[in-house]
């Protein structure tokens, strides 16, 4: 099980950022997209090949209006 | 005795920032007058952040605007090289237009650290904007209070003094305290952004003394941030000699983001202009403007009080 912004999903111990990222609907460039791994940030370029282990937590995070 | 030097609040001629000195620290009538209106307001009399150069004195939070072409609108009308953004979880359901019309207006990004409440997290935020929006440059906000959103001294301290080691070049939201804006220029923060009031007060600037103290010291910029409600708090504070405004709230909830957008810049503008024309000081009694040597002798006796 691995946490991704929270919410729990099974049986995705080892996708990859990049795969996750898709399924939250941010695929492409990732523009005003980052992703920390167990509070770790994981750069965009090693995306596509870092895999989740079971029991991280991922947060995806995107640009929201802020002051 | 000057006039600056007898009234706390009077600001002499303001120089550009980034040299270390600030409007008392220089005496009146030091600086060359070579700038006119436009100049002062214009591209003559940029603001220096890092080296970096902006042309407007007046950055914009992004915070508030119901919609985005109000934002949009807001950007163009305000003036503005510099907005605000916050980081959140991607929502699946929200739309990207946000970083789209970011990019049309071709602005510089300030992401900031909002609504963290411990350095640890502030610092993993600013990491995240770094990887997100490719700048080095973080609004540092730590807040220790849900009520007043007031920053958490300590925690700030110590956010701050960890992201300027990794290269950061921080822009942290502070108290009015000029100790504490001290420390934060000290440890090497970029500049320094002092409250007026409480975020989304709109109730100005409550301690212009202290704005005074901190613009007096400083060797940063001083910029304003938070607390503005309308254009005469954005004159007050570059009238005080602060570099800067950051303004979010008072343009995006009033009740024409445009308008007030185009309000505010004219207050940035006209208060920039002042502060380097030098004001006169307050007085308890007139002084009176017109010579009394050659009055007139009427032969009419002043009458009995």
């Amino acid at each position: 099980m691995i946490r991704v912004n929270g919410r729990e999903l099974d049986g995705r111990d080892g996708a990859t950022i990049a795969e996750l990222l898709e399924e939250l609907g941010a695929a492409g460039d990732g523009r005003g997209v980052a992703v920390a791994v167990d509070g770790e940030v994981v750069p965009r370029g090693e995306w596509g090949s870092h895999a989740v282990p079971a029991g991280a937590r991922v947060e995806a995070v995107g640009a929201v209006q802020g002051g | 005795m000057s006039a600056t030097g007898s009234d706390p609040l009077a600001v002499g001629p303001v120089g550009s920032e980034g040299t270390g000195e600030h409007a008392a620290a220089r005496p009146a009538g030091s600086e060359g007058t070579g700038g006119n209106a436009a100049g002062a307001a214009g591209s003559s009399d940029p603001l220096v952040i890092a080296g970096v150069e902006l042309g407007s004195r007046l950055i914009l939070g992004t915070g508030g605007f119901p919609r985005m072409e109000a934002l949009a609108g807001a950007i163009e009308a305000s003036g503005t090289e510099m907005v605000t953004v916050a980081l959140r979880r991607i929502d699946p359901r929200a739309h990207h237009s946000l970083t789209d019309v970011l990019d049309r207006a071709g602005v510089r990004v300030l992401p900031n650290t909002a609504g963290c409440f411990t350095a640890r997290d502030a610092v993993v935020t600013a990491r995240l904007a770094r990887e997100a929006f490719a700048t080095d440059w973080v609004k540092l906000e730590v807040i220790g209070d849900e009520r007043t959103l007031l920053p958490d001294a300590p925690e700030l301290l110590a956010a701050a003094e960890q992201l300027v080691a990794e290269g950061f070049v921080v822009l942290p939201y502070t108290t009015d305290d000029p100790v504490l804006a001290r420390r934060l220029e000290d440890i090497g923060c970029a500049a320094v952004m002092p409250l007026g009031s409480p975020i989304g007060s709109g109730m100005g600037i409550r301690n212009p003394y202290n704005i005074r103290l901190i613009v007096e010291a400083a060797g940063v910029p001083v910029v304003l941030d938070a607390g503005v409600g309308t254009t005469s708090d954005a004159a007050l504070a570059m009238e005080l000699g602060c570099d800067a405004v950051l303004c979010a709230s008072a343009i995006s909830r009033a009740q024409d983001p445009i308008a007030m957008a185009c309000a505010i810049r004219a207050g940035v503008e006209g208060g920039r202009l002042a502060a380097r024309a030098g004001r006169i000081p307050h007085r308890l009694h007139a002084e009176a403007s017109t010579t009394f040597e050659g009055m007139l002798e009427l032969g009419v006796e002043p009458a009995a009080h």
